[in-house]
């Protein structure tokens, strides 16, 4: 209680102060949290006048480049203007907790414990170590305890088992059926990952396991409950409450309490006070929230059942439970239960008696008698009764006006002194000690040490960027001051942070990254640790988290070296918890990577022939799958050792080894695609013969390998063996495994495509049982399996021909089901694309018009795509066949343009867009502009993805049969266009302007004048679209009409518009008067434009300016001509007062010098280049760029030996200042032209012994 | 770092520096700077194969002698860097 008085008293003092400072208005407040808090300094001082400043990027700057069409510069039609793209960019957008999107396998990282430091053989020399410290030994004397009681638990468990079968005489236990997770597997999709199939129906499955209790090695995150009892010890090593559930689920779990072994695996394991907390698996409880702190095992008190289980065994942890102490805030504490206790601690402050004191002060002092309470009084305890206690009002209550309590607190978090940042609930465990207002130097120096590094972890993770990044420059500067040690100890329990968010995950990965740079080898102690907080990340969802995970490991293994990564991780690698073996291997790979797989190779050799433990074995194959997955073709050196390694797993005793070996070698044999055929030699055999012994899952993953194998092979020998596979594939094709299934269609697909695979063999011997089993409505349901039948079949259409494939399944497209046709119609489209329609007869062709028709009639669903494509594709291969159907399929296209449906009308007009170039080559004109009128009168359409639609199939109508054919004629058609040049959405205005733009290329003429300048205002504003594709084509579009129209009228409303305020409008100004300029050539342009700088108006006069620059960026070589007209303008920029002036002069100046070099403008540039030169002093960042580039655009119009010249004066300069911005010029001169400037250098006088000369020079002949 | 090299290239001096070492700064000396002057003329006449031929008639000796000396020269092209004052 004491603990919060004070702290409610501070917030209620910090609030008192905040509602002051906002009652304040002579100061400016601003919600810092929304609006960040920057300072001014962060701004910029001046403006850039070209968007080129956006792009840093030099190389986007091509100017001399031949201009095909009009454009405008790259920038403006790269990144135009744009309103913030979305709340989520600017904070608005709910962080999301990483464990909320995570699966029960991956959150299986919060059960791994942070381990305590190890011993580093490295810097301790010959010393023997410590006995406190944990050597390798002791690591892996632990994991052989572990494994063994591992065993023997099972066999206690086993043994107890067949006792109960025994005396029950019970049926089997039913095995339900589990969801496996792919991670299990392999990454790859199409990974062996077999589904489990029902023990009772076959014994496929369950023949080749020579070890049935080993099955459940690999656990199955999403399973439901546990298949047979004997299975359940592994996981219940750790009582977790959500596994209550499942032993309730399983009687024959339920049935041995008492003994069962989890509990006392739980306490006889040597390191309990390193568990970490153990979480529940199933639901998200909100105890899930627990943060995991290092070295304080807290079961919570849902987690009794652990005590349930252990009848006579103290439970951990008890201790703590026994004393539940909520004032203490070091505990582990979830965020919920802080906010819970603080507001219990909140309203029972209020509502606790009076004390004697404050009953005195309330009462007069005399006429009252304190009375003793009688002997039987019992005061009341139970709050409910309190409650029901009848109330004895003293006379009639009259209304109090309430008093407003200024101080009260509303639950805002407290305020973390000295400037940090707003620290969360769940953070108070970890920088709770912050909060604590001790004087600094009070602390002994290690104590003040570890503050400073959570203060300035906490600017990390919660701070804002600016905090941040001075934050994280100090860690790294400081890391080797701080240590090892005490940096890793505060990081890494942040990390298993269960509440943790992406951001903050990401930001503390890169302090870790950055600090393992500096910290280097005194890494190795801690390189375990690092590595269970590092290894999840290797298997997130997020592809950078993996990236990111990966990135971290490869240092991390180059700063502590081979031996001691080795030495880390080898007791994983036959750990007994899958979830740890597979991130092993994954971390293992990337070590490969890192440190290259000859270093790797032995190790991983004698791993893969473990005789202990077939764990090992199976890591150390998965290692190699992950090293090929990992780094791809460049295995290709190491190939022929590493399948040597690994080849022996194809016969090993287990199964899982089997399978996982045979995956390995499809990782392997993709990754070196399409080299490294006799790398396999020696597993072709057991492969061969692999798959006439095994079924199911094992059968699964040596048809995959077999199936990455074949593609590698030569014609002959793919023929052979695809022939020898082909009859286990056949025979496997009714399996009614899915993911059997998927492999095999994978399998056919790979030998079906290989060289040698002869056509009359694959329409024998496959297509009949191939159509029999796969097509069929059931595979269009799953998606995978959809498109990979799609696939395979298309496959085999390159094989065999069109009519073959089309022929089969043409009659389906009138199928009644819908998802069935769409696979059939997918199918038909991709086939017809790839190979064509020429083998089509007539009567196939009258068939699958027919049922094209029909199937894009009865289409009901949203997925519009596919029908569309499909019926494109045909028609257009199809050419001019299709002119005996095309009044049918108009007809169809006219009804479905009438439909209610929006959806159905914009198809209808997207696939006149489509089919306009058949309908062309088969002189159906005046089909077409009956389709034009008809679109026309479409064009008051409502829905803008329709209107869209439209107006894109009336463009592609007036582009088959040109603007004269036209009907309705341009001139009626235009009008209509202009207002909806207004549309907003931008699938209207792109598909309006492009049109547009057509008729003004190809039919100005048409149109009058008038017309066109009042598009020429609604294009303006277009030039701001968000979308690239719209900003070209305005672009193009304004190049298009001033050429139709002439110059004179265009520039003149352009010229007008640079003196509205909007500074968006003029730049879009000043782009369209550049255009105009370069397609009317610039000499109509820049009479208008010069006269116009005499305006004084500073906003004119840099229009004028940007525009000129744009303009000589565009017209690049035309420039010579003008270059001297323009000169006196550009002086007067150059001498302005105006920062922005000059900037922008020196951009034009830039432009005009890059256009012109090597044309013989250099008297200009000289002359332009005296009048930038004194602007190099300029510290505004936009001025001294734009400066900087000029002189850099005269490096290459003048030589770099004219502005070494100018150079020299300042490079020795006195004043350090002037010296270093000469230095800044001469080191871009230096790195633009370095062997240009030998010839130019000074001659330097010899000084005592040290000759400058350079006679080589002086030399002649 | 100034506000102003945020924007261009020399804010990355120092990863310059490491990339090119001709590059100077405002501390360079004359020694420093001519040293750099004459590695980059000694690169330059071994890369333009026609200089190197050149240089080598003017001195009648064959070219790979040139390119050969130019290598060697390149090594301290200047002599012994003179005794820092100042310390």
């Amino acid at each position: 209680m004491a603990s919060v008085d004070p702290e409610i008293a501070k917030t209620q003092e910090e609030r008192k102060r905040m509602e002051q400072q906002l009652a304040s208005l002579n100061s400016v407040t601003f919600d810092t949290d929304l609006y960040g808090g920057s300072d001014k300094d962060s701004y910029l001082t001046s403006i850039p006048a070209n968007e080129d400043d956006e792009n840093l990027d030099a190389m986007d700057n091509e100017v001399a480049r031949k201009l095909a069409s009009y454009t405008a510069p790259k920038s403006l039609l790269k990144d135009m203007p744009s309103a913030p793209e979305s709340d989520a960019d600017i904070g608005f957008r709910k962080p999301q907790r990483i464990i909320d999107r995570e699966d029960d396998y991956r959150r299986r990282r919060l059960n791994q414990i942070i381990s305590p430091e190890r011993h580093d053989p490295f810097s301790a020399g010959e010393k023997t170590p410590d006995p406190s410290v944990r050597t390798y030994s002791d690591v892996m004397r632990e994991e052989a305890l572990k494994r063994e009681k591992e065993e023997t638990l099972k066999a206690i468990s086993k043994k107890k088992k067949e006792e109960e079968e025994a005396a029950k005489a019970a049926p089997p236990q039913q095995q339900q059926q589990k969801r496996r997770n792919r991670w299990d597997q392999s990454q790859d999709e199409g990974g062996a990952a077999a589904a489990p199939v029902k023990k009772a129906k076959t014994s496929d499955w369950d023949m080749p396991d020579t070890t049935p209790g080993r099955w459940d090695a690999t656990p199955t995150p999403g399973r439901v409950s546990d298949a047979t009892p004997g299975r359940r010890n592994r996981w219940d090593e750790t009582p977790t409450p959500g596994r209550v559930g499942d032993s309730d689920a399983t009687p024959a779990g339920g049935a041995t309490p008492g003994a069962t072994p989890a509990g006392m695996t739980w306490d006889a394991t040597p390191k309990l006070s390193g568990m970490a907390t153990p979480t529940p698996k199933r639901q998200r409880s909100r105890w899930d929230e627990t943060p995991a702190t290092m070295g304080s095992a807290t079961p919570l008190p849902g987690a009794t059942p652990a005590a349930a289980y252990t009848p006579g065994v103290t439970p951990v942890g008890g201790i703590e439970l026994a004393t539940p102490t909520p004032g203490a805030l070091q505990g582990s504490i979830t965020p919920e239960q802080y906010n819970l206790l603080r507001w219990e601690r909140d309203i029972e402050e209020r509502n606790r008696p009076l004390t004697d004191e404050e009953l005195d002060a309330m009462f007069p002092q005399e006429g009252y008698k304190i009375l003793d309470p009688p002997a039987s009084y019992v005061p009341i305890r139970t709050p409910a009764r309190k409650l029901l206690a009848t109330p004895t009002p003293l006379g009639t209550p009259l209304y109090q006006i309430p008093e407003e309590n200024r101080g009260q607190q509303f639950d805002v978090p407290k305020e973390v002194p000295g400037g940090l940042p707003f620290m969360k609930p769940e953070d108070y465990q970890y920088f709770g000690a912050l909060l604590n207002e001790e004087n600094e130097e009070d602390l002994s120096p290690d104590e003040q040490k570890e503050r400073k590094i959570m203060k300035l972890l906490l600017k990390v993770k919660n701070g804002t960027p600016p905090q941040r990044k001075t934050a994280l420059r100090q860690l790294t500067d400081k890391a080797r001051e701080f240590g090892a040690g005490p940096l890793f100890n505060r990081i890494l329990p942040l990390l298993m942070q269960p509440t943790l968010e992406d951001q903050e995950r990401h930001l503390l990965v890169k302090v870790i990254d950055r600090v393992l740079y500096k910290l280097d080898e005194l890494v190795r102690p801690f390189v375990h640790k690092i590595l269970v907080v590092i290894e999840p990340l290797l298997i997130d969802e997020d592809y950078y988290a993996r990236v990111e995970g990966r990135e971290i490991i490869s240092n991390l293994s180059k700063a502590a070296g081979l031996a001691t990564m080795i030495a880390a991780m080898r007791p994983d690698i036959d750990n007994i918890d899958e979830y740890v073996r597979n991130t092993t291997a994954r971390a293992f790979s990337v070590v490969a990577s890192a440190l290259g797989i000859p270093a790797l190779l032995p190790f991983l050799k004698a791993v893969c022939q473990s005789k202990k433990s077939w764990q090992a074995r199976h890591t150390g194959i998965k290692i190699v799958q992950q090293i090929a997955i990992l780094i791809g073709c460049a295995v290709l050196p190491h190939l022929r050792s590493l399948v040597e390694i690994i080849e022996h797993g194809l016969n090993d005793e287990n199964q899982k080894v089997r399978t996982i070996t045979a995956l390995s070698l499809a990782a392997l044999a993709e990754a070196a695609a399409p080299y490294g055929i006799e790398s396999f030699d020696s597993v072709l055999k057991p492969l061969w013969k692999g798959i006439r012994q095994h079924r199911g899952k094992v059968l699964a993953a040596f048809l995959k390998a077999i199936g990455f194998i074949i593609p590698l092979m030569e014609a002959l020998y793919a023929s052979y063996y695809t022939k020898e596979v082909m009859l286990i594939l056949i025979r496997e094709f009714q399996s009614p495994d899915e993911e059997m299934k998927k492999i095999v269609l994978k399998v056919v697909k790979q030998c079906v495509s290989t060289e040698g695979v002869e056509a009359e063999y694959i329409r024998n011997d496959i297509l009949p049982e191939f159509f029999r089993n796969f097509w069929v409505r059931r595979m269009a349901l799953d998606r995978r399996n959809y498109k990979q039948l799609v696939e395979t079949t298309v496959e085999i259409a390159n094989k065999v021909g069109v009519a073959d494939i089309v022929g089969r399944i043409v009659e389906d497209l009138k199928d009644e089901s819908e998802p069935y046709r769409r696979m059939v119609m997918e199918t038909i489209e991709k086939v017809v694309t790839n190979l064509g329609a020429s083998d089509i007869d007539a009567r196939l062709e009258e068939l699958l018009i027919d049922g094209i028709l029909y199937a894009f009639q009865e289409q009901t669903s949203d997925d519009a795509n596919v029908m569309l494509n499909g019926f494109g594709a045909v028609v257009n291969s199809l050419g001019q066949r299709v002119k005996p159907y095309l009044p049918q399929i108009c007809g169809t296209i006219k009804w479905r343009l009438n439909n209610k449906s929006a959806k159905v009308r914009q198809q209808a007009a997207d696939l006149i867009s489509r089919i306009a170039v058949v309908m062309k080559q088969c002189h159906e004109e005046q089909l077409m502009g009956h389709l034009g009128v008809v679109l026309y009168e479409y064009l008051g359409e409502e829905y803008p993805e329709v209107l869209g639609s439209i107006l894109g199939a009336l463009k592609s109508i007036v582009n088959v049969i040109g603007m004269t054919k036209m009907t309705p004629p341009i001139k009626d058609l235009l009008p209509r266009l202009t207002p909806i040049l207004k549309n907003r959405h931008e699938k209207v205005q792109e598909n309006c302007i492009d049109l547009v733009g057509r008729i003004a290329d190809r039919g100005a003429e048409f149109v009058p004048a008038r017309e066109w300048m009042r598009i020429c205002f609604e294009l303006l504003e277009m030039l701001k679209a968000h979308k690239k594709g719209i900003r070209r084509a305005t672009v193009n579009t304004f190049g298009y009409i001033a050429k139709a129209i002439g110059p004179q009228d265009v520039l003149a409303t352009l010229l007008n518009n640079l003196k509205v305020q909007e500074r968006q409008n003029r730049v879009c100004t000043t782009v369209a008067i550049a255009i105009v300029a370069e397609t009317c050539s610039p000499f109509t342009v820049l009479p208008a434009l010069m006269n116009e700088y005499r305006v004084p108006e500073l906003n004119v006069q840099n229009g004028v300016l940007k525009s000129l620059s744009f303009l000589f960026e565009y017209i690049g070589e035309m420039g010579k001509d003008y270059i001297y007209a323009v000169t006196p303008l550009l002086e007067d920029a150059l001498m302005d007062r105006d920062l922005v002036h000059r900037q922008t002069a020196a951009s034009a100046v830039k432009h005009m010098a890059l256009g012109v070099a090597g044309l013989g403008c250099e008297d200009a540039l000289v002359h332009l280049l005296n009048y930038v030169w004194p602007n190099i002093f300029e510290t505004s960042p936009h001025v001294i760029n734009a400066v900087m580039e000029a002189i850099e655009g005269m490096r290459v119009a003048l030589g770099a030996a004219v502005v070494l010249n100018y150079c020299l004066q300042g490079l020795f300069h006195p004043a350090r200042k002037v010296r270093e911005v000469y230095w800044k010029i001469y080191n871009s001169l230096y790195i633009g032209a370095q062997d240009a400037l030998v010839a130019s250098y000074p001659a330097l006088e010899d000084e005592h012994s040290n000759v400058y000369s350079r006679p080589e020079l002086m030399m002649f002949i | 770092m100034q506000a102003s090299d945020r924007f261009n290239i020399n804010s990355q001096l120092e990863h310059l520096q490491a990339k090119y070492v001709g590059t100077g700064h405002a501390d360079l000396n004359r020694f420093e700077w001519a040293v750099n002057i004459q590695r980059d003329s000694y690169a330059s006449y071994i890369g333009h194969y026609p200089l190197l031929a050149y240089v080598g008639i003017a001195e009648n000796e064959s070219i790979g002698r040139e390119r050969y000396n130019f290598m060697q020269k390149m090594l301290l092209p200047c002599g012994l860097p003179p005794e820092k004052e100042e310390d």
